[in-house]
C-alpha cells in the first residue's frame, strides 16, 4: 500500500497536498485498489464554485462498486483535471500524481488540522484490512 | 462462436413481410416533416427466424436445466400459462374498451385481487404495479401518503435490515424518505436492541424481507411489528419470498401493513429473460384508500341470473396513476391460472416442497460449504463460496465452474453480510435427482478447488463464450452496433 | 404435475434432513398463525383450467370481434406470425436477467440489438434495454433531468397534450420530491407547443413533449428545443415509434431524451400490458441512464461478445444513492420489439407507416364531409385525429359500439369542455370498407 509523507488524509480515503494556499485533492491508494479497475470519473464542481468541506466532489465508479468523493476542505475550486474524463485509469495507476482531481484555493486553511497524516492513515487502513 | 448482428446480416432490397397496396386513396405526406434515412437492417424472414434461434440457443433457461439462482424463484413455468394468456378474448382486447365488452378481464381481474387477498391476508390488492421493485415503490408511496393524511410528515426514515433485499433503500430514496440500516443478531433475526434503538418519531416504517435473504423466518417477527408499531411506523413486507409461505402464514395476520407480490416469481410467470414481471401490492386495512388507481371493483352487484358489472374504482386517497392502463394484464392471467390449477392444498404443498428441496440441498451440501447461520432454512439458504485453506479461490469461481456442469450458478456476492456469498434456491419443482446431481458436483467443485485451482479460475471452459472483459466493456461503451452516417 | 416427489423421495428426503414430517419444518412461524386454511377454490387440472379460461376470454368482446378505431396510447396493429413463434422459445421465455454472461449471450445481444434498433429509429445515440412502459419511461426522463441538475433546477414543463396517463403517473413518481413544480399539463390540449416557451426559465429542468402528442399532431419541436437549450433546459420527447419510420426523428430536432410506448411495434394489446418503455437519449446522458444497459466487448477466447455493463450505477450496489430502484427491463417485450422490426426491416416499416398515414387521411376527409362532423386537428396528423362531432361523444361511441364499432376515445374523460371530441384511430388493420362503414354509422348518429 503506498501512503506516502506529504499528504493529509481523511476517513473516506481522499488526499489532500497543499502547497501555500493551494490544495490538490484526490483518492488514495488504498481508495483506488478497494474500487478496482476504474472506469469513470465524474467531477460534481465547477471552477469558480466556493465549496465546503463535507461536499460531494464527484463520483468514482469501478465495473464492481461506485464511490462518492468528498470534500476534504473548503474555498474556491481554481483547476478541474479534465484528463480524467478520458483516462479514467490513471486512479489504478498514478493516484498521486496523474489522477489529481481538482485544486482548490483554500479558505479555512485550519480545516487540516482535522486530517490525518501518513502514519494515522496507516494506521486507519491496516484496521480496514480483513 | 459469434452470431452476426442484424445488421451485418442485412442485405439491400431483402424483405422480410409484406404489406397488401393500400386499399384507399393516396395522400400527400408533409414533406417537410418526413425523415431523410431510416438506417434499418433488411433480411428475409428465415434469415431473421435463424437469427433468434441461434441466439436463443446460447441462453441457459429453465426449459433447459437447473437454475437455484437465489431470491428469483426459477421455478418451472408451466407451458397452459402460454396457451391462455394468448388467447383472442384477452390477448386482443385494448385498454381503452368500454367496460362492458371486456367483462371478462375485469372479472378475472376481480378474482385474482381476492384470491391474492385471501392468500396473503390483506383486505385490499392492487395489481397495477410493473415488477417487485415497483410494487416496492407503490407501497412506500402508500406509507408515505399515510403519515401524510396524518398530518405527521416529519416521519421520513425507513429502516432496513441488512438482511433485507437490495432494492430496499434505492426504493426508499425515489420517494424521498432517509435510510437507516438495523443490523441482524447472530441467529440471523432483526437485532431488536438496535430496533428500539433506532424507533423514534421520524419512523415511517421498517422494510422486513422474511424469510430474509438467508432464507431465515425471522423468528420474533411478531416483536419486530410491535416495536415498529408502538412507534408509529409501518411495516412493509417485501414479498418477494412468499413461495416460503402460501398456504403456512399470511402476512397480513402477523400484522404485516403493506407487501408486494412477484407474479413471476411465487406464481409462476416467466421471467423471459428480465422481465417483464408484475408486482401486485396488498395493504392492511388502514391503507385501502391510498391504493394506486384504478382497483377493479363490482359496480353492479349481480343476481343468481344476472353476473355482477365489473369495472373500475379510484380510492378516496389514492397515491394516483402509477403506469399506463391496467397493469400487467398478460402475466394477470398466467398467475390467476396457476393459482386455480393449484387450489389451496396445492399451493400449501408448493411452499412445503420448496423448503423441503432447500433444506435437503443444504443437507448434502453442509460439510462440504460453511454454513454462516445454521437453523432450519425456508424456500432458500447461503453459504460460503470458499475454503479457509484453499488460496485465492472465490465464490465467483465456484459459480463459473458450475456452468461447465451445465447448471446455473446460484446468486452470488448477495447478502453482504456474508462473505463469499452463495445464495441458492431449488424450487419445488426440482426432482430430488435434480439436487443429489447438483450437490455431487457442487461438492467435486469443492475437491477441484484443492486439486486445481485453476480449472476453477480459469473457469468456464464449456460454454459459447469465456468470461467476460467488464472493464473493456465499461471503458469503451459500445451500446450499439449501427453508426450513423458521416461518423 | 409440477412437484416431481414419489411418497419414498420425500420420506428419505425428510429423513435426511432430520425432521419427521413435513410440518416440521415450518417451527419459526409463530404457531398461532401457522397454517391457516385457506378459502380457494380446488384444485383444477389443465383440461378444466383451459375451459374455464376459454368462458373468462369469450365474454369479452375483442377487436376480431370489433371494429377497432381506439387507438389513445395503445394501438391495433399485424404483427407477423414469426414475432410470437420465436417469443415461445423456452429459451428465451424461461431465462432471468442475464447476469451471467457466459450462458446468456442471446438475450444479451438481443437486447443489444435492440438497443441499436431504437437509436437508429429515434436519431439518438444512446438506448437502454427498456422501461416498464411509455408512462414510466416518462417519470424516468423526469428523475434522470432532476439529477442531471444535482436537484437545482425545480420546474417540470409538461405539454398539455402530453398523454394523460404520463402526466398523471409523473406525478405520482415526483410526490417525494417537494420542491418539484409541474407546469403547462393543465392548459387546453390543443394549443400549440410555442405555449410552453411562456414557462421557460433558468429553474426549468425538463419540458417534456409528444410526437405525435396526443391528439394525433405532428410538430416539429425543433425551435421550441433550440429555445429551452437556451435557458439550460433539457427537452424530451414521447413518440409513437411506428410514427418515426416516416417522420422527422427527436434527435434531428434536437431532443436530449426520446421516451414512448413500445407497443406499436408488434406487442398484442393484451389489455394494457404488458408493454415496453422505450428510453433514448444523446451520448452525453448515458451514464445518467436508469436500468439496464448492454455494452459490446470481448471475452477471454478473444471473441466478440456482450455484458451489461455501468452496473456500478444501479439499485443493488448505489443503494440509498441510485437514482432509480428498477431491476429489470421487459425483455421479452423488447425482444418481440427487435423481431418485429428486423421482419419490416427498413420497407416494412415504411410501408406499415404510410399504410396507417393513408387510411388515417382517407378517414379524416371522409368523415369531415359528414354534416355535423369535423375534424378538428389542423396541423398534420400520422394515424390519429381528432373528430368534433354533433352530439357528446360518448352518445356517438355507444351508437358505434351497438354497430360493433369501437369508434375512439372519448377526450372528455380527460379534459373539460371537449365533450362532442372523439379521438380516432385509424392503422393499417382497417380495410376501406371498415372506414366506410365508420362513416355510415355516424352519418346515421347525426340523423337520429
Amino acid at each position: 500500500m503506498n501512503i506516502p509523507t506529504g499528504y493529509k488524509y481523511t476517513d473516506t480515503d481522499e488526499w489532500v497536498r497543499v502547497e501555500g494556499s493551494l490544495a490538490t485533492i484526490g483518492v488514495s491508494d488504498f481508495a483506488q485498489d478497494q474500487l478496482s479497475d476504474v472506469v469513470f470519473v465524474e467531477i460534481a464542481v465547477s471552477v469558480n464554485d466556493t465549496v465546503k468541506k463535507g461536499a460531494l466532489l464527484g463520483t468514482i465508479e469501478s465495473v464492481k462498486a461506485a464511490s462518492d468523493i468528498n470534500l476534504p476542505i473548503s474555498g474556491k475550486v481554481v483547476e478541474i483535471n479534465e484528463a480524467l474524463s478520458d483516462s479514467p485509469e490513471l486512479v489504478n495507476s498514478d493516484p498521486y500524481g496523474k489522477a489529481w482531481m481538482i485544486k482548490i484555493e483554500m479558505s479555512a486553511p485550519d480545516e487540516l488540522n482535522n486530517l490525518m497524516d501518513d502514519k494515522a492513515y496507516t494506521t486507519f487502513c491496516a484496521g480496514r484490512e480483513h | 462462436m459469434t452470431e452476426p448482428t442484424l445488421f451485418e446480416l442485412s442485405a439491400a432490397g431483402r424483405k422480410g413481410v409484406n404489406y397488401p397496396d393500400s386499399d384507399v386513396p393516396l395522400t400527400n405526406l408533409p414533406a417537410n416533416l418526413l425523415r431523410k434515412d431510416l438506417p434499418m437492417p433488411e433480411l428475409s424472414e428465415l434469415d431473421v427466424v435463424r437469427h433468434f434461434t441461434h441466439l436463443s440457443r446460447l441462453n441457459y433457461s429453465i426449459d433447459g436445466g437447473f437454475y437455484p439462482l437465489g431470491s428469483c424463484t426459477m421455478k418451472y413455468n408451466p407451458k397452459i400459462n402460454e396457451v391462455t394468456s394468448r388467447l383472442s378474448g384477452f390477448a386482443n382486447t385494448h385498454p381503452l374498451q368500454p367496460i362492458e365488452t371486456v367483462q371478462g378481464n375485469l372479472a378475472l381481474m376481480y378474482q385474482l385481487q381476492d384470491l391474492l387477498k385471501e392468500i396473503s391476508g390483506f383486505p385490499g390488492i392492487t395489481l397495477q404495479p410493473a415488477a417487485g421493485a415497483h410494487g416496492e415503490f407503490v407501497g412506500v408511496l402508500i406509507m408515505r401518503a399515510y403519515h401524510a393524511s396524518r398530518n405527521d410528515a416529519k416521519r421520513v426514515k425507513i429502516l432496513i435490515p441488512d438482511s433485507a433485499h437490495g432494492t430496499n433503500p434505492a426504493t426508499s430514496s425515489m420517494v424521498g424518505m432517509e435510510v437507516a440500516p438495523i443490523p441482524s443478531d447472530a441467529r440471523g433475526n432483526v437485532d431488536l436492541v438496535a430496533l428500539k434503538a433506532a424507533c423514534d418519531d421520524t419512523l415511517a416504517g421498517l422494510m422486513l424481507t422474511n424469510p430474509n435473504t438467508l432464507g431465515l423466518f425471522d423468528e420474533n417477527v411478531l416483536e419486530v411489528v410491535r416495536i415498529v408499531h408502538e412507534a408509529g411506523g409501518l411495516v412493509y413486507g417485501d414479498g418477494a419470498n412468499l413461495n416460503a409461505l402460501l398456504g403456512i402464514v399470511r402476512p397480513g395476520d402477523l400484522g404485516i401493513d403493506v407487501m408486494h407480490f412477484n407474479l413471476h416469481k411465487t406464481f409462476s410467470t416467466p421471467h423471459g429473460g428480465g422481465g417483464p414481471g408484475s408486482g401486485p401490492v396488498g395493504v392492511a386495512a388502514h391503507l385501502v384508500d391510498f391504493l394506486p388507481a384504478p382497483i377493479i371493483e363490482i359496480i353492479e352487484p349481480g343476481s343468481e341470473e344476472m353476473a355482477p358489472l365489473y369495472g373500475f374504482k379510484t380510492p378516496s386517497k389514492t397515491i394516483g396513476r402509477i403506469k399506463s392502463f391496467q397493469g400487467h394484464f398478460g402475466m394477470l392471467v398466467r398467475a390467476y391460472t396457476y393459482i386455480l390449477m393449484h387450489g389451496p392444498d396445492g399451493l400449501r404443498k408448493v411452499s412445503e416442497y420448496a423448503v423441503l428441496n432447500a433444506n435437503y440441498l443444504l443437507s448434502k451440501i453442509r460439510s462440504t460449504y460453511h454454513l454462516p447461520y445454521d437453523r432450519v432454512c425456508m424456500h432458500e439458504f447461503v453459504v460460503e463460496g470458499f475454503w479457509p485453506d484453499v488460496h485465492d479461490v472465490h465464490a465467483l469461481d465456484v459459480a463459473k465452474r458450475l456452468m461447465d456442469y451445465n447448471f446455473h450458478p446460484p446468486t452470488n456476492y448477495f447478502p453482504l453480510i456474508v462473505k463469499e456469498a452463495l445464495m441458492i434456491e431449488p424450487t419445488e419443482t426440482e426432482s430430488k435427482q435434480t439436487l443429489d446431481e447438483f450437490a455431487d458436483v457442487m461438492v467435486k467443485i469443492a475437491r477441484e478447488a484443492r486439486e486445481d485451482p485453476q480449472l476453477l479460475k480459469e473457469a468456464p471452459h464449456n460454454t459459447p463464450v469465456g468470461r467476460l472483459d467488464e472493464v473493456k466493456a465499461a471503458r469503451d461503451l459500445v451500446l450499439c452496433c449501427w453508426v450513423p452516417e458521416g461518423e | 404435475m409440477f412437484i416431481p416427489h414419489t411418497d419414498q423421495e420425500t420420506r428419505e428426503m425428510l429423513e435426511a434432513v432430520g425432521v419427521k414430517n413435513l410440518a416440521e419444518l415450518f417451527t419459526a412461524i409463530p404457531e398461532k398463525y401457522r397454517f391457516p386454511k385457506l378459502q380457494l377454490p380446488p384444485a383444477m387440472t389443465e383440461m378444466e383450467i383451459l375451459a374455464e379460461m376459454e368462458n373468462i376470454a369469450e365474454a369479452n368482446e375483442s377487436t376480431k370481434d370489433l371494429v377497432c378505431f381506439l387507438g389513445a396510447g395503445a394501438y391495433n396493429h399485424y404483427s407477423p406470425a414469426a414475432v410470437d413463434m420465436l417469443l415461445r422459445r423456452g429459451e428465451f421465455y424461461t431465462a432471468y436477467t442475464p447476469y451471467q454472461p457466459e450462458i446468456s449471450q442471446g438475450t444479451l445481444q438481443v437486447i443489444f440489438e435492440y438497443q441499436s434498433l431504437v437509436t437508429a429509429l429515434t436519431g439518438m445515440e444512446a438506448s437502454n434495454a427498456s422501461h416498464y412502459d411509455g408512462a414510466t419511461s416518462a417519470a424516468e426522463a423526469v428523475i434522470l433531468a432532476y439529477q442531471n441538475f444535482r436537484g437545482k433546477r425545480n420546474k417540470i414543463i409538461l405539454s398539455p397534450s402530453l398523454n394523460p396517463q404520463y402526466t398523471a403517473t409523473i406525478r405520482t413518481y415526483t410526490q417525494g420530491h417537494g420542491s418539484l413544480i409541474i407546469l403547462g399539463a393543465d392548459a387546453r390540449p390543443d394549443g400549440s407547443p410555442e405555449d410552453l416557451v411562456q414557462y421557460l426559465d433558468d429553474d426549468t429542468a425538463l419540458v417534456i413533449v409528444q410526437y405525435p402528442d396526443f391528439l394525433g399532431r405532428l410538430y416539429d419541436y425543433s425551435a421550441l428545443i433550440a429555445k429551452a437549450h437556451e435557458v439550460g433546459a433539457l427537452v424530451a420527447v414521447a413518440v409513437n415509434p411506428l410514427a418515426l419510420a416516416l417522420f422527422k426523428t427527436p434527435g434531428d430536432m434536437g431532443a436530449d431524451i426520446v421516451v414512448g410506448e413500445g407497443q406499436p411495434l408488434g406487442l398484442p394489446l393484451s389489455y394494457g400490458g404488458p408493454y415496453l418503455g422505450i428510453f433514448a437519449t444523446r451520448k452525453e446522458f448515458i451514464r445518467k441512464i436508469s436500468g439496464r444497459l448492454v455494452g459490446e466487448t470481448t471475452d477471454s477466447r478473444g471473441n466478440r461478445a456482450y455484458v451489461l455493463t455501468l452496473t456500478a450505477r444501479e439499485q443493488h450496489i448505489r443503494r440509498e444513492k441510485a437514482s432509480s430502484n428498477i431491476c429489470t427491463n421487459q425483455g421479452l417485450l423488447a425482444l418481440a420489439a427487435t423481431i418485429y422490426m428486423s421482419l419490416l426491416g427498413k420497407n416494412g416499416l415504411k410501408k406499415v407507416a404510410e399504410l396507417n398515414f393513408h387510411k388515417a387521411h382517407y378517414a379524416a376527409e371522409q368523415i369531415s364531409q359528414i354534416p355535423g362532423y369535423s375534424v378538428a386537428t389542423a396541423a398534420p396528423f400520422f394515424n390519429e385525429f381528432v373528430v368534433t362531432c354533433p352530439h357528446p361523444a360518448d352518445e356517438v361511441a355507444a351508437h358505434l359500439l351497438e354497430h360493433g364499432i369501437l369508434g375512439g376515445y372519448e377526450l372528455a374523460n380527460d379534459y373539460q369542455g371537449m365533450d362532442n371530441q372523439l379521438l380516432v384511430a385509424v392503422t393499417e388493420m382497417n380495410s376501406k370498407d371498415e372506414i366506410d362503414l365508420l362513416c355510415e354509422v355516424l352519418a346515421e348518429v347525426n340523423h337520429d
